[in-house]
């Protein structure tokens, strides 16, 4: 678990880049998880939609209630009752996953969208408008992006109590400068192709041009940036749930999850614990590879 | 150092003129990209301006459309004074309708996204609201002898011709005064280049549209211009009708640059040091 | 012995219809230089490209190219690394692009021999003085960074760097395009000087038919992925014997001509994804005829004069001049 990796150096704001080297931000880690032959990205864009799927299905085929602890029944292994076995308190784990994978799944998509609007409305801000302001949202993002994220979520936790809300704002404000980067870096080196210089010559504002040509072109390159930022949020919101932090102690998580079987562990028992970390280490693979890939793939179509 | 300035360097305000250049100057840094250049291109003139890299016809090029402000010097269209200053709404489209301006590289000058028909109709529609764009699009089409099947195509589905020839009907749907063709034909190949710069041709014949022609290549220049500049450091160097300048240039640059076309018993050894001298003298003069 | 042989090079690449090369033939001899005409997609900068065996991925290549004798389609890794440092060098189109912008231009030139052992370091650096010399630069250029200068030089430091294995072939890719026209020349004339004082053989790649003329002893024009005609560049230029070639020269704006229409080629190249039947040209061609569409031309000679060839069934009805066959675009 980790903060946010850097990211390369921004391009100098006198060179923009060309369009197709505004490569995605990643970290050093899953960066060498990438799809080069369909079947990969095909299987992961297959768990990335069951898992969603599941979770949105999750009260109707949960086979049993997630909170009813059963303490006789405390650790029991896989049966045919408990297909998972059951945790510490005797809690079927099973009930427990597919339920916690709508908070798992919720927090970071309330993550990547805020991210999302917040990062791409500096990043074009800046981009476009350039100069001072450029000057400014630059340095903004940049003194965000030297501030750890998760100390940040720590932080707003600690003042405004539980509940995913707060570490869902803290991460957004966290994640939003990879998206602002990216987003600037990407207008800056759609501003200087001819279309747009085409545009202004027949008359058209610059505000009409930005909005109705240079970001559409830019929004699939983004919006995979975003797929693989999903990933990201979903370890580190995950992180402060085993903290203890954001979900609420009786909320089914599976951060959570592994806090609560971490114990169970050293008892010998380590299945209620490692199913969740497979869930998040799958969803985020998965996550991943499917934003690689889109972001592969327009990269490609731009060209 | 012989000078021609008599044919198109007109000093003075010609009401008959299309478009008037005078005292246009820009500089970057230290740099002076456009030093002192007048010019007057008649209505339905064509003129070409021909220079190598940092001659400054570009940037007189873009100074003209507006996406590069003049240090000093004026630009009329028709008499009116043609600046970028206006920022609002009417001078933008009034500037638009007066210069339209097809860029060198069709494959970076259309947005991707864009189908051929909505690039023709969101022109339209900003500058003609309220009106039948079908039937106009139809015409714009037809005019730069595109079939209607390109109309719903998109840009990485057509040729590179077929795009400059989108590139021309788009700047054609204004209606405009001049258009400034910038390096127009140089991205395409030999064969292509030909249809387009017949279609011009045709073109300027049915419509009376002035062409500032900015070119590196005398062939073009001969094929297209009544009346050419040669640019050299921000400079003309000379001016005059396009048979005469070509046919018996008197500046040592357009002779050079008149030399350098490659053609059977081309002497390259003997450009290279007359490019040299040239240099030489240049800094002997500095 | 030819420095250069292609025979019956076909190149085939994945989703497309046809081979993108189809039969090439193509002989370059010590001390020659021969030039390649096409336009885009015609296939020339493959054709330069398969002789370093520079090729796509997927690609399958028949027939047999020879450098020196030596087959490069059937070389192993270490022949082919030795082919590409000593036997034979490509100059790029664009130097700026093909020059590693971070070196500086002394790295540039010394770094493949040195690495791949050729020359020692040291006799690398006084080989690489040497070349600037005789590109017409001085050895400070060593010590510079490629923005440090212009398009034109830095093209002169690209010819010096292909010339660092004393190559017996130099392939040019359009070396001129990307440099001013005053600039085309001093280049052009440096590879003549170069292939004289060196013995090299050169391959001019370029889509400038004019240029083609002015400098090579033979020129080969290419259409759609084969020869349609080739011949000695005076000969081929005053008489050309393809239809292809002819409205090639008619096309090109001149400037010593007098104004006013050009005769435009209508139409487009044919698209890779389309299969050929008959001549490549046939559809956009004044004289084709039915038998076009049906029998692919082969190479056949001029009378009085084998060296030259076109590949067209209707040669001999192409006089000097097509006559009121002028082409609407």
């Amino acid at each position: 678990m980790t903060a946010p990796a850097p990211a390369p150096a921004p391009a100098p704001a006198s060179t923009p880049a060309p369009a197709g080297a505004a490569a995605l931000i990643r970290r050093p880690g899953l960066a060498r998880v990438r799809a080069k032959r369909a079947p990969l990205y095909v299987a992961s864009l297959v768990f990335v939609g069951l898992v969603v799927l599941l979770a949105l299905l999750a009260p109707w085929i949960a086979p049993h209630d997630p909170n009813t602890a059963d303490l006789g029944n405390a650790l029991a292994p896989p049966s045919g009752e408990h297909l998972l076995g059951t945790d510490a308190a005797g809690r079927d784990t099973l009930s427990r996953l597919l339920v916690g994978a709508r908070t798992s799944l919720l927090g970071p998509l309330g993550v990547v969208v805020l991210s999302t609007l917040l990062g791409a409305a500096v990043g074009v801000a800046a981009g476009w408008r350039g100069g001072w302001l450029d000057s400014l949202l630059s340095r903004g993002s940049e003194l965000t992006l030297a501030f750890p994220g998760l100390l940040l979520a720590i932080l707003i936790v600690a003042v405004y109590g539980e509940g995913l809300m707060a570490p869902v704002v803290a991460l957004s404000v966290a994640y939003f400068p990879y998206v602002s980067r990216l987003t600037r870096s990407l207008v800056l080196a759609e501003r200087e192709r001819p279309y747009v210089a085409a545009y202004k010559v027949q008359g058209h504002s610059g505000l009409q041009i930005c909005l109705r040509h240079v970001v559409p072109n830019i929004a699939p390159v983004v919006l995979a940036q975003s797929t693989v930022n999903f990933g990201y949020a979903l370890i580190d919101l995950a992180g402060l749930s085993f903290l203890g932090l954001g979900v609420p102690a009786l909320t089914p998580d599976w951060g959570r999850m592994v806090f609560d079987g971490k114990s169970a562990i050293q008892s010998g028992y380590p299945l209620s614990a490692v199913i969740p970390c497979a869930a998040i280490i799958l969803t985020v693979v998965a996550f991943n590879v499917v934003g690689e890939r889109w972001a592969d793939k327009v990269a490609g179509r731009k060209r | 150092m012989p000078d021609r300035t008599s044919a198109t360097a007109a000093p003075a305000a010609s009401p008959e003129a299309l478009l008037e250049v005078t005292g246009l100057c820009r500089s970057f840094g230290d740099v002076r990209a456009v030093d002192d250049v007048s010019f007057v291109l008649p209505p339905g003139g064509s003129l070409g301006i021909v220079g190598e890299s940092g001659s400054g016809k570009t940037t007189t090029a873009r100074i003209i459309v507006g996406l590069e402000r003049a240090d000093s010097g004026t630009v009329r269209v028709r008499g009116q004074a043609h600046n970028g200053t206006g920022r609002g709404r009417a001078a933008r489209l009034a500037r638009a309708r007066r210069v339209q301006m097809v860029f060198q590289d069709p494959y970076l000058s259309l947005d991707p996204r864009a189908p051929v028909r909505a690039v023709l109709a969101e022109t339209l529609k900003l500058h003609f609201p309220g009106t039948d764009h079908d039937a106009r699009i139809h015409e714009l089409l037809d005019q730069v002898g595109l079939g209607a099947r390109a109309a719903d195509a998109r840009p990485r589905e057509l040729s590179g011709g077929q795009r400059q020839r989108v590139a021309i009907a788009r700047a054609l749907a204004v209606r405009p005064e001049v258009l400034v063709l910038d390096e127009a034909v140089a991205a395409l190949d030999v064969s292509v280049q030909a249809q387009i710069l017949n279609l011009l041709a045709d073109i300027r014949e049915e419509t009376a549209v002035g062409y500032l022609f900015i070119t590196h290549d005398l062939g073009v220049v001969r094929c297209v211009t009544d009346d050419v500049i040669v640019m050299r450091s921000g400079r003309i160097v000379e001016a005059g009708r396009t048979g005469e300048v070509l046919g018996r240039p008197a500046h040592p640059y357009t002779r050079l640059l008149s030399a350098s076309v490659p053609r059977p018993g081309w002497d390259p050894r003997a450009i290279g040091a007359a490019r040299r001298a040239l240099a030489e003298e240049d800094a002997a003069a500095s | 012995m030819t420095t250069l042989d292609i025979r019956g090079l076909r190149l085939r690449l994945p989703h497309t219809a046809r081979p993108v090369l189809d039969g090439v033939d193509l002989a370059v001899g010590p001390r020659e230089t021969v030039a390649l005409v096409g336009e885009s997609g015609s296939g020339k900068t493959l054709t330069s490209r398969t002789v370093l065996r520079l090729l796509p991925e997927g690609a399958v290549a028949e027939g047999t190219v020879e450098v020196a004798g030596q087959d490069v389609l059937t070389m192993t890794a270490k022949e082919l690394r030795d082919l590409r440092t000593r036997t034979a060098a490509m100059v790029f189109q664009d130097p700026r692009a093909a020059i590693n912008p971070l070196r500086r231009i002394g790295d540039f030139l010394t770094e493949s021999v040195v690495l791949n052992k050729v020359l020692t370091s040291a006799a690398a650096e006084a080989r690489a003085v040497e070349l600037l010399e005789a590109v017409g630069l001085t050895s400070a250029a060593l010590r510079r960074y490629p923005s440090q200068v212009s398009g034109g030089m830095l093209q002169r430091v690209m010819i010096a760097g292909s010339l660092m294995g004393d190559p017996k072939l130099l392939l040019a890719d359009e070396p001129t395009t990307a440099l001013d026209v005053t600039t085309q020349a001093e280049v052009v004339s440096l590879l003549g000087d170069m292939r004289e004082r060196f013995g090299t053989a050169l391959l001019f790649v370029t889509h400038d038919l004019g240029l083609a003329a002015a400098i090579s002893d033979r020129v080969s024009v290419m259409y759609a992925g084969r020869i349609v005609e080739s011949g000695p560049a005076a000969e081929l230029f005053a008489h050309p014997r393809h239809p292809y070639t002819k409205a090639l020269l008619d096309s090109t704006p001149d400037p010593d001509a007098p104004p006013g229409r050009l005769t435009a080629i209508e139409g487009q190249p044919p698209d890779l994804r389309e299969e050929l039947s008959g001549c490549p040209f046939a559809p956009r061609c004044v004289l084709a005829t039915a038998v076009c569409t049906e029998q692919a031309p082969q190479a056949a000679p001029a009378p009085g004069n084998p060296a030259h060839t076109a590949a067209c069934h209707h040669s001999d009805r192409l006089g000097t001049r097509l006559e009121g066959e002028t082409v609407d675009a």
